[in-house]
């Protein structure tokens, strides 16, 4: 701290209410990438409620299609990736820009970092972005992704996952974020999946299978609802179903 | 009564990020082109808690024009100018050995929240491995020091947490370094 004495009030983590703190001890990258000083409570200005809005910004046609990316098929498990993106107020939010990126069916990414001992496919980059419709509804087409080791702790494996980034409507909303597949025997053991302490949080971050989605002879479809907002729109209490 | 939807968790952009955020993404690192006559290259390094460069990181830029109008419906100030093609965003990643560049033009004064101007800002987003949500901090400008003694952000500070935010001019450009933790680290917001 300098002379002067700060006004601005402070807080030890930003949290909405679901998302994972900055330190979480379990997931060793957190430790020194985690910042230590509170953070800055900042009054939200049009700065911050606003943010990229995509419009009718053009993408390349097959770009949702991460199978026809290349001059053949990718190998592994084909499937279907769709859902909508909404505010938390249930609001669809059309023209958004949803961005993916994933290893490939036998658990490695297409990229120089990642040395795992599983074949890389030609015919698989792992990358692919669309914008929301009407109805907030994205589609991708891709393969399954394989579970990989990771250094973090002795036989340490992600879950299946697809990474997923979306922007909202303002600063506020922007989320990255991950999505599983049901049923991982891994889950209780990945501490980034975990790190979402909240089960009901958690739960939402696992695509439901859809059979009215999957295409018969073709691949199988699994659905996955987005839902963005600022820290202002945490429910605290959320409405039950049941 | 309105239905309430949970929100969605946020979770790690992983080591990876550049397949799905950088390599054949629309979103560039330049806000503006190389050649406009206002162009600035702002550069800095994103470092961990023991100064090492983060390579598998990326920094996000959203900012006004010049004239310090946002390109978005929110904004509804229709006297001040906003160009065609004027989009404001940009991102860099930091697999340069912890570096990140990104070219852009100095935005003009925003409304602050009692209606006073901002000093002029470029809000920044900071994701990385071992970043399980997204870090927000802003950058702010050294050549506009009367505005930035009355910015409403930057009062709420401490002077070595304001400088953190305040980029040094350099090489013709800009340098804005993100410490993630320790010694000088980032003054991040809550937003």
């Amino acid at each position: 701290m300098g002379p002067t004495s700060p006004s601005s009030t402070r807080a030890q983590d930003s949290d909405r209410g679901v998302d994972p703190p900055y330190y979480f001890e379990d997931y060793v990258g957190t430790r020194l990438r985690s910042p230590r000083e509170p953070l800055i409570v900042i009054p939200q200005t049009l700065s911050e409620q606003t943010g990229p809005v995509f419009g009718d910004r053009r993408l390349g046609e097959l770009d949702h299609d991460l199978t026809r990316q290349h001059a053949g098929e990718p190998l592994g498990e084909r499937i279907i990736v769709s859902g909508r993106v909404l505010g938390s107020d249930g609001k669809p939010l059309r023209e958004q820009l949803v961005e993916i990126w994933q290893a490939n069916a036998a658990g490695r990414y297409a990229h120089t970092v990642d040395n795992h001992d599983a074949p890389l496919d030609p015919n698989f980059s792992g990358g692919g972005r669309c914008l929301t419709g009407d109805d907030g509804e994205y589609g991708f087409v891709t393969i399954k992704p394989g579970a990989y080791p990771w250094p973090n702790h002795p036989n340490a494996w992600r879950p299946n996952h697809i990474h997923f980034s979306v922007f909202g409507r303002a600063f506020t909303e922007r989320l990255v974020t991950q999505m599983y597949f049901p049923g991982d025997p891994l889950f209780e053991f990945d501490p980034i999946f975990n790190s979402v302490r909240d089960e009901r949080a958690r739960e939402r971050l696992i695509s439901r299978f859809d059979l009215g989605l999957t295409k018969p002879d073709w691949a199988l479809g699994y659905r996955f609802d987005i839902v963005v907002g600022g820290r202002d729109s945490t429910p605290f209490e959320e409405p039950h179903d049941d | 009564m309105t239905e309430t939807l949970g929100l969605t968790p946020s979770q790690t952009v992983g080591p990876y990020l550049t397949l799905g955020l950088l390599d054949t993404s629309p979103v560039t690192s330049f806000i503006v082109p190389a050649d406009d006559p206002r162009a600035i290259v702002v550069r800095g390094r994103l470092l961990d808690g023991q100064g090492e460069p983060v390579p598998d990181g990326m920094i996000e830029f959203w900012q006004a024009n010049d004239a310090g109008r946002y390109a978005h419906p929110a904004d509804l100030r229709e006297d001040v100018l906003l160009e065609d093609g004027f989009w404001g965003f940009g991102r860099s990643g930091t697999v340069d050995d912890g570096w990140y560049e990104i070219v852009t033009l100095k935005p003009g004064q925003v409304p602050g929240p009692d209606g006073r101007l901002q000093a002029p800002h470029i809000v920044v987003g900071v994701f990385a491995r071992g970043l399980l949500k997204r870090l927000a901090t802003r950058l702010y400008f050294p050549d506009e020091e009367e505005a930035n003694a009355a910015d409403p952000v930057l009062d709420g500070l401490g002077e070595s947490e304001r400088a953190t935010l305040v980029a040094q001019a350099e090489n013709g450009g800009l340098r804005f370094d993100v410490r993630l933790q320790g010694e000088g680290q980032t003054a991040f917001f809550l937003l």
